[in-house]
Formats: C-alpha cells, structure tokens, sequence
C-alpha cells in the first residue's frame, strides 16, 4: 500500500468500564474492550467491508473513526486529522450512514433537510446544485422531497439519508448497515449508487455490513473484527482460504459410476446418477484434479465451485479469532 | 447563553478559531435548525395557534391561581397584587424566554438512550446549538406572551416613580433572568449525560424556581431564601432589583449593593454550566452512554 | 382473569423507570415546598378560607402532590398511546382482541396509577408531615376510605381520558383537546386552588363538576371534613361520575368500533 494512508488506524483500542449488578445493590465494575488494539489502512479510493458478528466491536470501531468515541489508546489519523480532537473539522470531510438511524430531521420534509445540511456544511452552490441532482436522479428521491421523513418507508429513508451523506462531497463515507431491511430492488439501487459514487468521485468507502451481497458486488477488500480484533485483512479470494474452506469440483461422466476414487488431494463427498461432488482444499488449483480423472474416467462436463463466504466467514468467527496469531493476512491484497 | 457554552464546547480545536468565531459559528448553525423549523411550524398555521394558545391558557393558570387568592385578599406577604403580578411577569417572562430559546435540550438523555446523539456529533455544528434548537417550539411564545400581558398590566398599576434607570431595569431584569434560567436548563441537561432518565429534575429548578419566584420572597422560609440567593441563585432573577425597584426590604437583609450583581450572576452561571455540559459531553464520548 | 394480569404488567412496567420515579418524587416535593409556603401565607391572611384550618390547607397541598403522578393531575395517564394506535390504525388489531377495549386500557391505567401512588405518592407526603403540621387521621378506616376515594378518583379521571383520546378516530388532531381537557383537569380537580377556597358560586359549581371527584374529594375524606353522610355522599358523588363517564365511553367506543369496521379505520 503505497497511496496515501486516508485512514490510519494504529493499535487503537476502547475500554468501556461496565457496572454489573452482583446482588441486589452491589454493582461490580469490570472492563470491557470493545475494540482490542486494531491496525489498518485504508489508501484513498477504495471500499472495504468491514464485518464481524454483532457486538465485535464494528459500531464501536466506526464511532472512533468518526470523532463521537474517543479511543482508550493508539493512534488514529483520518485525512491527517485525530478526529477526537477535531471533531468538526473532520465532519466536513468524512459522510456517514447508520443503517439503523437516520442522520435526517426526523419531522422535517427530505428537502429541508438537504437544506440545513447544505448551509451547515457550508456547500458551494454550484457543487451542490450538480451534486444534489446526480443524487436526486440515480437515488429516485424526485418525488420525496416533500415528504416528512418520518413518513419515509424504510428504503426510501435510506436513499434520503445516502444522499444527505454526499452532499458535502466528502473524501470518505462511512455506511453502517446500509442495506439492512431493504428490499431487494432497494438493495440494488443502493449498491449501484455507491459503485458510481466511488467511481466517479473516487469517494473512500468503509463498509459495515451483515449482508454478503454488499461485499461481493461491492468490495475487494474484506476486513473481519470479531471480540475486537482484526481476525482478517485481505482480498475477498483470500478469505475463502482462510476460513479452511473447501472448493467443489463437479463432474459429470457419461454414465453412473461408482464414486471416483485415487485422486490425490480430492475426496468425493457425494454422488447423484452420473453426476459427481468432488471437494479439495481452497489454496489448490483445479487443474491437476480434472487432468487426473479425465485419464480414468470418461468426462462430459465439469465446474468448479468456491466455498460459500458465509460459511467461510461464520467459521472464522466460530474459531478462536481472538488470538492474535490468527490475524490473517493475504497476499493478494488488492 | 446559547453561543457562550456552544463556543466552549468548539474550544478543544486548538490554534484555529478565536472565540468569538467560534461563538458567531455556533449561532450561526442555531439560527440555520430555529429558521428551518418555524417554517415547517407556519406551515401548518391552525395548528400552531392553538397550541400557542393553549400553552398561554396553561401557564396562565399559574396566575388565575393567584387571582383566586386575591380575591379573598388584599395583600400575599405584604405585597399588593401589582407587585405580585409584577414578580409574576418579570419570572415568567425570562423563564418562558429562556425556554423557547433553548428548552429542547431537555431531550437530551433521550437522545442519548435511543443513540441519536451519535448523529449530532457527525455534523460540522456545535452538539449544543444543534440541541437546544432542536424542534425549535414557536408555541412557547404563549407563556412569553402571557408573561408580557401580566407584566404589562402591573407596570400600568405599580405606584413606582419611574426614573429612567428604574426603566432600565426591567428589560435588564429579564435578560439577566433568562440567562439564568437558560444556565440553569443547560446544567439540567449535562446532568443527564450521566442520568438519562432525571430530565425531571431539571424541571424542579426551572418551573419550579419559576413557582417560587412568583411569590414575594416574604412569604417563604429563610432558609429557602437562602438556597435560592445563594446555593442556587435565582433570586437574582427577579426577587432583589425588583425588591429595591418596589421599596420592600430585604427579608435577609443583605447589604444594597448585591441588588446588582444579577448581571455578574448571569455570566458566572452561564459559564459554569457550559463547562458542565462540556464535561457531560466528554463523558459521553469516552464511554458512549 | 385478563385484567389483573393487565394491571400487574403496567405496574412493573411503570416501576422499571426508576430513575424517573425518584426524579418525579424530588420535583414533587420541592412544589410542595413551594405552594406551601404560599399557602401558608394566603391562610394567614384568611385564616378559615373554604373551611380550612392551616393544617388542613398543607395536608392539601401535600396530598395534591402524592396524587400528582397517580391521579394524572397536570399530564400522564398513559392513555398518550391509546391516542397513538388510534391515530396509527393500529387500534383495529385491538378491536378485534377477545377482550374488552375499556377494560383493558382501565386496567393498565390501574397498574399504572397503584405503582405511581407508591412510588410517587408516599414520600412527598411523609416529607410533608415531617415539615409541616399536617391534619393526617390517626384511624386505619381513614385511611382506607381515603384509598378507596382515590381509585375511585382515578377511575373518573380514566374516563375522562379514554373519551379524550377517543375522539382521535373522529379528529384528525386531537392535541387540543386533549390540552383542554388537560387544562380543565388542572383547574377543576382543586391542583390550582382547593374547590372549597374558590370565590362564590364558582366553588358550588365547581365540586359539581367531574373533576372534582379526582382530588378535591379523596383530600377531604383523608382531612376529615367529609365524614358520616357527607362522606357517604363524597364517594356516590365519585361514582355516579365514574359509572356514567365510562358507560358513555362504552356508547363511544361502540360508535368506534361501527365506524373502523366500516370504513376501515
């Protein structure tokens, strides 16, 4: 990684001190850490995904990257700026999306939101009347603007809310869950937006997400936090090996056979008439395996399945990923 | 008020704005949300007029009690109707000025339960200025208009020689008592940051200060007197100009001078409350609850 | 026996908000405080004003504040979102519950008001009767006749409340009258002034009216100026209101209940 370090985050943590009931009145006071000494860069243009099961520390990590946490320890730099202590500088630079929440006045019409968010941000006019009609077009919001945003559905507000985030033009625009409860068409028309957006504007993008889609369509890198530590930081092929994965292969002979046998590295794991499951490990290369029963076998036709990444990802997490020593990192990073 | 603590909150940026920037930024951001949600309140005129009305019919039930008593009465304490309506007026007017400025960030422990704080501090604004014009109530004129009304009447009725600085004194009055209830309403609302349910408490101090300032301070104990001279010092709001203003004496006796340091009473507890509401917001943003 | 199960939720729901509870009860005391000392001095000037002694003017004003929360005095009652669903359509869902819609909103407003008369209620009061000479009785059937007044009490003030928010399915904001009614509540339930030290007819015409069966009743019943047949009279006074207050909500609620199921809500 050579470009510029937009995002520089350096062994930050946070502790939270938690009082627990113990008896009736006593409350014991213990420490939690949210966020275990995390380090990562992120160079300006790209999208990552950051995932990791619910309570892994992503909120958390996202609040410190945006100035509303101040980190327990390490070092944070966004665009050169600690965002703890300039908060509001900051805020001018970064965008963001909660999923869960809107950033929008919940009683005012979507319009006069843009409004306030124009004059607090401080927009040059030109920049956005072209921006606000850009987002206006390919996020549909024509026929919202006088609607009160709470009367907004659910993928309506979030196309308001995406929108509200990129009017200041931001250099980086941090999307918590944005697809969360969308439906399907919703999904589609917020990811092809944010694709545009960061092509055209070569917007950073740092992602949070539960759903796979978003990564794969989206992003190609992956970084997995889980107990708050970075479990994984690498490209999308990457963490398919990582999680031990396996890759199928599937052939289909002339005829029903019994299942093939003496293919090294290979086992077969099931068979259906003619049709065969072969599975091997995710590191290798399929070739070798297709030479070596084509020899022996009469083969019509084949194709190579990858390991489904949700179970990659829910075996990273079901293995001990809080061991440092875990951290994977690929070569392959983009 | 609302700029003085909203511009200490903007101090941490080191080296960049001197204060005064950042306290025009401040009010600058106010002024943008107040503008923005009036207009969405014309927007739906009927509406706003009855519930203006209908908070004027609320806090004037306040006097209509007092009203009630007099009628059986001539004097509460030692005080004639005109001078009670006239400490009546002078409290509600600066608390109901107070409370239209910047009572929204009463909602502040909600905001920080249901996690919309988080959004406030994503803008380029000051987290207070954002708060406190937050659903900006235009209906809180009512009280405002009430407090004037009753004011008014007892200026007519008052037997006081009218000197210029006597004249002085009244709009001086409700300035120095709006920023001592607004610092009150603040510190309410940093006390929140650590408990997000006791938005009542606040109200104790504020409506009820606001109760106890529309009586003459002869009716109370002393030792009430005392808390609120100086515990909590609303007494400057209206009871000691307006105790020299209508020839009473002080039932504590104090020496004359203190009469007029409401002005400096206002600007020390504007600024401890803004350095309270810093601390609660820092508060929040090491431990996020 | 759905309606106990119904109370006892609102109840505990009503005690998880702890922080609340102690808020409210330090606001009520420090009114108390306040109105006291005035009334002190309105009772100086006029010494039997409305037939009250001194003690029995602050046990009124302590009272006025234990019931505050309880008996919904100036805000509260919960009934904010039954006016919520009606507004939202929700109610429909309700109205095809097995169980009675008054009753269940009854019930609930009881959990709700049995919580808050502890919670809220007893600590201003002792805080009163430790600073001041109140006129307390030192009988157990007082007591309990005073207990009784107030769900009685509490019971009207439902009523009138469930009616209130009623009107939502015919008003399309029904904020104010809401807020009237509110403002009514205040002024004729005795929170401003007693009943009794109203000048004239308006104090005649006012124990006449509903509200006064809110707090103006339980307070002379626990003061003891209503005893033997006034005291009788106090508590079919409550009744009446709240037997023809909740039927005419039940005439309401039917009327409703035809205008959902025919035009959908």
């Amino acid at each position: 990684m050579t470009a510029e370090r937009l995002i520089d985050v350096d062994g930050v943590e946070k502790v939270f001190t938690v009082r627990r009931k113990a008896g009736r009145l006593r409350r014991v006071r213990h420490e939690v850490r949210a966020v275990d000494g995390i380090t990562f860069q992120v160079p300006r243009g790209e999208m990552v995904a950051y995932i990791g099961p619910n309570g892994a520390g992503k909120s958390t990590t996202v609040k410190m990257l945006t100035g509303i946490l101040v980190p327990s320890g390490g070092r944070l730099r966004i665009a050169g700026i600690d965002p703890a202590r300039e908060r509001t500088r900051l805020a001018r630079r970064i965008g963001v999306v909660f999923g869960q929440r809107t950033t929008l006045w919940w009683d005012l019409p979507l319009k006069d939101s843009y409004e306030l968010v124009r004059r607090m941000y401080r927009v040059p006019d030109a920049v956005y009347r072209a921006h606000f009609a850009r987002c206006a077009e390919l996020l549909d919001l024509g026929p919202l603007l006088d609607v009160p945003v709470r009367q907004l559905s659910l993928g309506q507000r979030m196309r308001g809310d995406i929108a509200a985030a990129l009017l200041h033009d931001p250099e980086i625009l941090y999307l918590d869950e944005p697809t969360i409860g969308l439906d399907v068409i919703s999904k589609a028309k917020v990811r092809e937006f944010l694709r545009e957006v960061n092509a055209e504007r070569g917007t950073t993008v740092l992602l949070t997400t539960h759903d796979l889609t978003d990564i794969e369509q989206l992003c190609r890198r992956v970084m997995v936090i889980d107990h708050g530590r970075l479990v994984y930081d690498g490209g999308l092929d990457g963490l398919r090996a990582a999680g031990d994965g396996e890759r199928t292969l599937v052939v289909d002979l002339e005829r029903e056979l019994p299942p093939i046998e003496g293919v090294p590295g290979a086992r077969t794991v099931k068979v259906e008439g003619p049709r065969q499951w072969l599975a091997f490990p995710a590191g290798r290369s399929a070739a070798p395996l297709v030479a070596a029963i084509a020899e022996r076998y009469p083969l019509v036709d084949l194709s190579v399945r990858e390991p489904d990444i949700e179970e990659v990802i829910a075996k990273l997490y079901a293995g001990d990923g809080g061991r440092p020593d875990r951290t994977a990192t690929a070569a392959d990073t983009p | 008020m609302a700029s003085g603590t909203a511009g200490a909150e903007r101090m941490r940026h080191p080296g960049r704005t001197g204060r005064a920037a950042a306290v025009a930024h401040g009010l600058r951001a106010y002024g943008l949300i107040v503008r923005m949600w009036i207009r969405s309140t014309l927007a739906y005129r009927t509406s706003f007029v009855m519930m203006a009305v209908g908070d004027l019919a609320a806090t004037g039930l306040d006097f209509v009690a007092i009203l009630l008593m007099f009628s059986q009465i001539d004097a509460l304490g030692g005080f004639s109707l005109p001078e009670v309506a006239f400490l009546y007026g002078t409290s509600s007017l600066s608390l109901g000025l107070a409370d239209l400025l910047l009572g929204s960030i009463e909602r502040i422990g909600r905001r920080v339960r249901d996690g919309t704080l988080d959004t406030l501090l994503l803008r380029p604004v000051p987290v207070f200025a954002q708060v406190a014009a937050d659903r900006f109530a235009l209906r809180r004129l009512g009280r405002v208009s009430q407090a004037v009304l009753v004011l008014g009447w007892s200026l007519t009725e008052l037997e006081v020689d009218w000197t210029a600085g006597r004249v002085l004194l009244v709009p001086l009055m409700a300035l120095c008592g709006t920023a001592i209830f607004g610092a009150v309403f603040t510190a309410g609302a940093a006390f929140q940051f650590w408990a997000q349910d006791a938005a009542e408490v606040q109200n104790s101090f504020t409506y009820g200060g606001n109760a106890l300032l529309q009586y003459p301070p002869t009716v109370f104990a002393k030792d009430l007197v005392r808390g609120v001279t100086f515990v909590i010092p609303l007494a400057f709001v209206n009871w000691l100009p307006a105790l020299r203003l209508l020839g009473h004496p002080d039932p504590l006796g104090l020496p004359g001078w203190v009469d007029f340091l409401g002005p400096a009473v206002a600007a020390l507890m504007c600024a401890g409350a803004g350095l309270a509401w810093r601390y609660g917001l820092r508060a929040y943003r090491s431990t996020g609850s | 026996m759905w309606y106990r199960a119904v109370a006892a939720g609102s109840f505990r729901r009503y005690a998880t908000y702890r922080t609340a509870t102690v808020a409210g009860v330090f606001t009520n005391t420090v009114f108390g405080f306040i109105v006291a000392y005035t009334y002190i001095a309105l009772w100086t000037e006029r010494p039997h004003l409305g037939g009250y002694g001194r003690p029995e003017a602050l046990t009124f004003v302590w009272t006025a504040q234990a019931l505050l929360a309880a008996s919904a005095l100036l805000y509260g009652g919960g009934i904010d979102e039954l006016q919520e669903r009606i507004r939202s359509g929700d109610i429909a869902v309700d109205l095809c519950r097995p169980a009675d819609l008054q009753l269940w909103w009854l019930a609930a407003d009881l959990g709700r008001a049995a919580f808050q008369l502890i919670g809220r209620g007893v600590v201003p009061l002792a805080v009163g009767a430790l600073c001041f000479p109140l006129a307390l009785p030192g009988d157990a059937l007082t007591w309990l006749t005073f207990l009784f007044s107030v769900a009685l009490g509490v019971v009207v003030g439902f009523a009138l409340r469930y009616l209130v928010a009623l009107a939502s399915f015919w008003l399309l904001d029904g904020s104010g009258l809401a807020l009237i009614s509110g403002l009514a509540c205040m002024f004729f339930s005795g929170m401003v002034l007693p009943l009794r030290a109203f000048p004239g007819a308006l104090a005649e015409v006012a124990q006449l009216l509903p509200w006064a069966a809110i707090l103006q009743v339980p307070v002379d019943v626990l003061i003891g100026t209503r005893t033997g047949g006034s005291l009788l009279r106090g508590l079919a006074f409550q009744a009446a209101w709240g037997v023809a207050l909740l039927a005419l909500g039940r005439l309401v609620q039917a009327a409703a209940t035809r205008k959902v199921v025919v035009q959908g809500g």
